[in-house]
């Protein structure tokens, strides 16, 4: 689960909101999820064009050499007006990445669009490439998954960075086997991530190159009709822990009834148990005033069955995303009867 | 209000004088926001033009030879990082359609009331293909929606719409966004595209400045002249009212009131009259508009539409223009009446003594301006300065004009042998005064007339015969595929396939155009040449010289043999400076051989080809069949036609002006005469006493007006022939970057010349009538009025 797709189901959009519309409430002839369907790697790692929304998303938490604390995010997002694929300038498949670059006190972001149909964006499966314009994902020979290795690159205005990737543990499936259920409705999206990566490289700054490391989390979702129509924004969180242990939670804002919450607890050697509605509960602390919005950017988080009660601290708590979709995203650090990492993203604030 | 009921009493008794008031500062108002209504429709215009697609003044990637930019390479920039959005611009049912990528668009590229408005991205970008279009633009057989900010017959629309209509897949250039990502290389010269800085398209404001400076010059003067009828109205019905002023003052009305009274009422004519004029002034720029649009687009290719919106702030300016022309023409008049004793007798000839003191004054003041303009014609640069100039000479002119006939008068007055003769010059001398505006009104009208038409005149023989050198071969023919085939087809059925081949460039900081011209005697022995070495087209051909036009050569201040950057690594002689009326740009010439060296990839537009004139149809009609299209074959009449067409439209609206004007010149001269000829019957009823004929009155009435008008022409057409010297060798110049040489045209001046005597001898009909009709109990009442 992450933002960009749920922005772009939900938030009002000047100049695409007419584009993704009606997401939420139908799938007309898109393919729908499946509870029970089979992952086809390396396949599956690629694009589904027959889906109306997917991503791609990458977010590590990172350290210099001197202990200073960053993190970066990196999201390839596909939506599609019709479940084909373009000719030259079609717009059936549009194309949208988002990077950021947190630090203590900036928050760098950049954006960039594009029509599927140019090859300026896409996803190639096999050898793995997920691209728009210069930012890469690419897969680098050597694992024995698509995703084990990789190397990711991005660039704004006035940062960018050079990262290499290695995951330390499998993919873990969300939900039933995969398939993710978004609201006591059944909505659903087909949801994997590869949550173990062990992250180098260098990120640029406008002082100067920094080298770093961290650990990374790959989300991959795929879905057509994720939402149900009162869901008007959600939390969600994805954590490392110090013992090697990994949360995935999501909370999904219901204006109608009660809130919708899902999660994954993995293990520090990748099992993984489905967190059912209502195991954890997300309860804001702290507000900050970012963007001309209230945003809650200190959390306590408890899940009672792991004996789990910690507070979350952003990094920077105005790791504001001003894309076209704005919204909330940024490292956070783990306090109480865990301590560790991970990120935070908030939407429909 | 008595005192007004008094004073307004006046205009009832003489409806003529109104009329004549109201129609100086209507006409005032009329032509001079004309002018300005015509101006501000077509800077709207620029300004849509040049905000679309240009609003952050973003620099493009295009092809050296304008050619599509493959996708490919469009992909490609993108992947190395460069933030470059496509542009698909074509041609589809008379409109330019661009079509853009809303997704890489920088910002600010795609109108606001487009993104972001009622209609969104799916609507521009989906099945619907809609176009965006102005109001005025209509495209029947496209999906259409408007938008203010789009300029007349530019649709603007998503680049898969465009890509479908037009068939062209590939973009025509690449909008580069300002900001690039960091510590990317500089993006000039990647794959082999090059980067134009906005300022390098030509700036439709600057070209097209010179032309309306033109128009704001001629309103200037038009409303000068609707000024000069307000002014002698007011003065005439201020002097026609001393009775009733001085009566009101005796009856106790304060001085005060009785000048409010004159100012409101002043104040609610010019009212009235600047509404009239108002919608008199939408009127003839509705008019005259499409013709400007037309030369606009013609002669600089600004899109200007035909159609006049009304805007009411330009009512408002217009109307307060006229306001403050009616404060200054009546100032005068006021400070008269406020100033005059209580008692003050009511004579128009005291007024005309006084006239004797003005009179040295206005040869003093006259004297100066002309010499101000000589000064300012001799030293000064630029635009501004060339029309200053050119006002200096004509207000020293009109103002000169009165102590000149004054002079000529007197001087003359002796050749008169018969007493009658002799009174009716020095009656005509004391007509002066209460006639000099009309007559500088006149003057000035004559003077513009024959400056005008001496400067256009002079152009269109100039132009005519350069078109014919330069438009040397029999037929042109435009590539629309393969230009090597198009040749290899063209030269076994012609004498002569010469290219026609070239690309923009900036040359010594002027947007300019690189062509070469074949080594052929159709050149060598047409080209019309300014200047030249004399075996100038040797050293072109041997690509050690380079040929400059006149419009680069006086930008750039080059002369023949200075050394020419025409390319990094390649410096020419300037050999030879040729004439290049009409275009914009500058150019540059060289020889085919050293041009396909320097820009190996260009290739040709197209040919011209030489071939027997019997030949033209039998060729137009193998092309037809080679698969070229009509738009893209044009033989020498077709060309020398439109051409022409473009020339006469550019100075339509000049001879519009010019004729308007002479035409409000004409209407004062004829309320002058009117309002004297009241004033008058005390000169001339002593004469009538001593048995002058009523018939011999008038006639010598009529023959008093030809003369002042023979003597305002004698002395406007000099004045015109140094304005139409300044217009050629100042301002055409400074605005076009040509000189031409004049041409008298005395032809034109006996027209003139006749118009006038026409229109005085007219305007003096109807008061001299009147007289010989008067009766004799009117010309009796004089003597028995107490004045």
């Amino acid at each position: 689960m992450n933002a960009k797709a749920l922005c772009l189901i939900l938030l009002p959009l000047p100049a695409l909101s007419q584009g993704f519309a009606g997401l939420g409430t139908e799938a007309e002839g898109f393919a729908v999820p499946e509870r029970g369907a089979e992952f086809d790697f390396p396949t599956d790692h690629g694009a589904h064009p027959e889906y109306r929304i997917e991503w791609w998303y990458l977010t590590a938490t990172l350290r210099g050499e001197d202990g200073t604390e960053y993190g970066i995010q990196w999201t390839l997002f596909r939506s599609a007006q019709a479940p084909e694929l373009p000719d030259l300038w079609g717009t059936e498949q549009v194309w949208m990445g988002h990077v950021g670059l947190t630090t203590p006190d900036h928050h760098f972001v950049a954006e960039r669009l594009a029509r599927g149909g140019t090859g300026q964006a896409g996803v190639d499966a096999e050898p793995f490439v997920a691209w728009i314009d210069d930012w890469e994902m690419r897969g680098l020979p050597g694992g024995t998954d698509a995703y084990d290795r990789l190397n990711l690159t991005a660039r704004g205005a006035e940062f960018g960075y050079t990262l290499t990737l290695e995951a330390q543990g499998p993919l873990i499936f969300h939900g039933d086997a995969g398939y993710s259920v978004k609201s006591a409705q059944g909505q659903a999206s087909y949801y994997y991530s590869q949550p173990f990566y062990q992250v180098a490289g260098t990120l640029a700054l406008p002082d100067g190159d920094v080298a770093v490391t961290g650990q990374g989390w790959l989300d991959r979702e795929w879905s057509s009709q994720p939402l149900s129509e009162t869901q008007d924004g959600w939390d969600w969180i994805s954590l490392s822990f110090v013992d090697g242990a990994r949360l995935m939670g999501f909370r999904l804002r219901d204006r109608a009834g009660p809130d919708f919450t899902s999660g994954t607890w993995i293990t520090p050697d990748g099992n993984a148990e489905a967190l059912p509605d209502g195991a954890m509960t997300f309860t804001p602390l702290d507000n900050t005033d970012v963007a001309g919005r209230n945003v809650p950017t200190r959390w306590q988080i408890d899940l009672p069955r792991q004996n789990l009660s910690v507070t979350l601290d952003a990094l920077n708590p105005e790791a504001w995303m001003a894309t076209s979709f704005p919204y909330w995203e940024g490292p956070v650090s783990i306090s109480g009867t865990h301590g560790g990492r991970g990120y935070l993203e908030m939407t429909g604030y | 209000m008595i005192g007004l009921g008094a004073l307004l009493s006046h205009w009832r008794r003489r409806p003529g004088q109104l009329a004549a008031l109201v129609m100086g500062l209507m006409l005032a108002t009329a032509l001079w926001s004309a002018v300005q209504a015509i101006n501000a429709e077509a800077r709207t215009a620029y300004d849509r033009a040049a905000a679309l697609l240009d609003s952050q003044n973003l620099a493009r990637l295009a092809r050296p030879d304008n050619g599509p930019i493959p996708v490919a390479d469009y992909v490609a920039l993108r992947r190395q990082g460069y933030l470059v959005s496509p542009v698909i611009e074509a041609r589809h049912d008379g409109l330019t359609l661009l079509g853009v990528d809303p997704l890489t668009a920088p910002p600010g590229v795609i109108p606001p009331d487009i993104l972001g408005g009622a209609t969104d991205f799916q609507e521009l970008s989906g099945d619907t293909a809609l176009v965006f279009i102005s109001s005025e633009t209509s495209a029947p057989t496209l999906n259409t929606a408007t938008s203010a900010a789009l300029p007349p017959d530019t649709g603007l629309a998503d680049i898969a719409t465009v890509a479908a209509l037009s068939g062209q897949r590939d973009p025509s250039y690449l909008i580069v966004a300002a900001q690039q990502p960091a510590s990317l290389p500089p993006i000039a010269g990647t794959l082999g595209l090059e980067l134009r800085s906005a300022e390098t398209a030509a700036d439709l404001g600057e070209l097209t400045g010179s032309f309306h400076l033109n128009l704001t010059a001629f309103g200037l003067l038009s409303f000068g002249v609707g000024l000069f009828i307000a002014h002698s109205a007011i003065g005439l019905a201020v002097e026609q009212r001393r009775q009733v002023i001085r009566t009101m003052r005796a009856l106790g009305v304060p001085l005060r009131q009785v000048v409010v009274l004159m100012a409101g009422e002043l104040l609610a004519i010019a009212t009235i009259a600047g509404i009239l004029g108002i919608a008199l002034g939408y009127m003839i720029a509705a008019v005259l508009l499409p013709g400007v649009a037309g030369t606009l687009r013609g002669l600089y290719g600004a899109p200007v539409s035909g159609e006049l919106g009304f805007d009411p702030i330009w009512a408002a300016w217009a109307l307060l223009i006229t306001l403050i022309g009616a404060a200054i023409a009546g100032a005068g008049a006021l400070w008269r009446v406020a100033r005059m004793p209580i008692l003050a007798p009511a004579l128009p000839r005291a007024w005309a003594m006084r006239h004797g003191r003005v009179l040295r004054w206005q040869a003093i003041l006259g004297a100066a301006a002309i010499l101000s303009a000589a000064g300012l014609a001799a030293f000064g640069q630029g635009l501004i300065l060339a029309f200053s100039a050119i006002a200096a000479l004509l207000l020293g002119a009109a103002v000169l004009l009165p102590p000149t006939l004054t002079a000529v008068l007197s001087l003359i007055n002796p050749l008169a042998r018969a007493p009658f003769g002799q009174w009716a010059l020095a009656d005509t001398r004391q007509q002066v005064p209460g006639l000099s505006l009309a007559l500088m009104a006149l003057l000035l009208a004559l003077a513009a007339n024959i400056g005008v038409s001496t400067m256009v005149g002079s152009f269109r023989d100039t132009f005519v015969t350069w078109i014919e050198q330069r438009l040397g071969s029999e037929l042109y023919v435009f590539a629309e595929g393969d230009p090597d085939a198009l040749r290899s087809f063209l030269e076994p059925r012609a004498d002569a396939v010469l290219p026609v081949i070239g690309l923009e460039r900036t040359v010594l900081g002027e947007a300019s155009r690189v062509r070469a011209l074949a080594d052929h005697a159709t050149y060598r022995d047409g080209w019309p040449l300014l200047d030249a070495v004399p075996d100038a087209w040797d050293q072109l051909y041997a690509g050690q010289a380079a040929f400059v036009n006149e419009q680069l050569q006086i930008r750039a201040g080059l002369s023949i043999g200075d050394r020419l950057p025409v390319a990094p690594g390649l410096d020419l002689l300037v050999a030879a400076i040729y004439a290049d009326y009409g275009n914009p740009l500058g150019e540059v010439i060289l020889g085919e051989a050293i041009f396909a060296a320097t820009y190996p990839d260009i290739a040709p537009f197209g040919f011209a080809v030489r071939i027997d004139p019997a030949g033209v149809p039998e060729l137009i009609n193998a092309l037809r069949a080679y698969g070229q299209s009509d738009r893209a074959i044009s033989d020498q009449a077709a060309q020398r036609e439109l051409s022409i067409q473009i020339f006469d439209r550019t100075f339509q609206i000049t001879a519009a002006l010019s004729a308007l004007t002479l035409g409000v010149a004409g209407l004062a001269m004829l309320i002058a005469f009117l309002t004297l000829a009241q004033m008058r019957l005390p000169q001339v009823a002593p004469l009538w006493a001593m048995g002058e004929t009523k018939n011999r009155l008038a006639r010598g009435e009529v023959i008093r007006a030809l003369i002042l008008a023979a003597l305002t022409f004698a002395l406007a057409l000099p004045v015109g022939l140094v304005l139409a010297w300044m217009l050629l060798n100042l301002v055409n110049t400074q605005a076009f970057g040509w000189r031409l040489p004049m041409v008298l045209y005395p032809g034109d001046w006996l027209q003139l010349a006749a118009l006038a005597f026409l229109a005085s001898g007219l305007a003096a009909l109807w008061p001299a009538l009147r007289l010989a009709r008067l009766a004799p109990a009117r010309l009796l009442q004089v003597f028995a009025h107490e004045r």
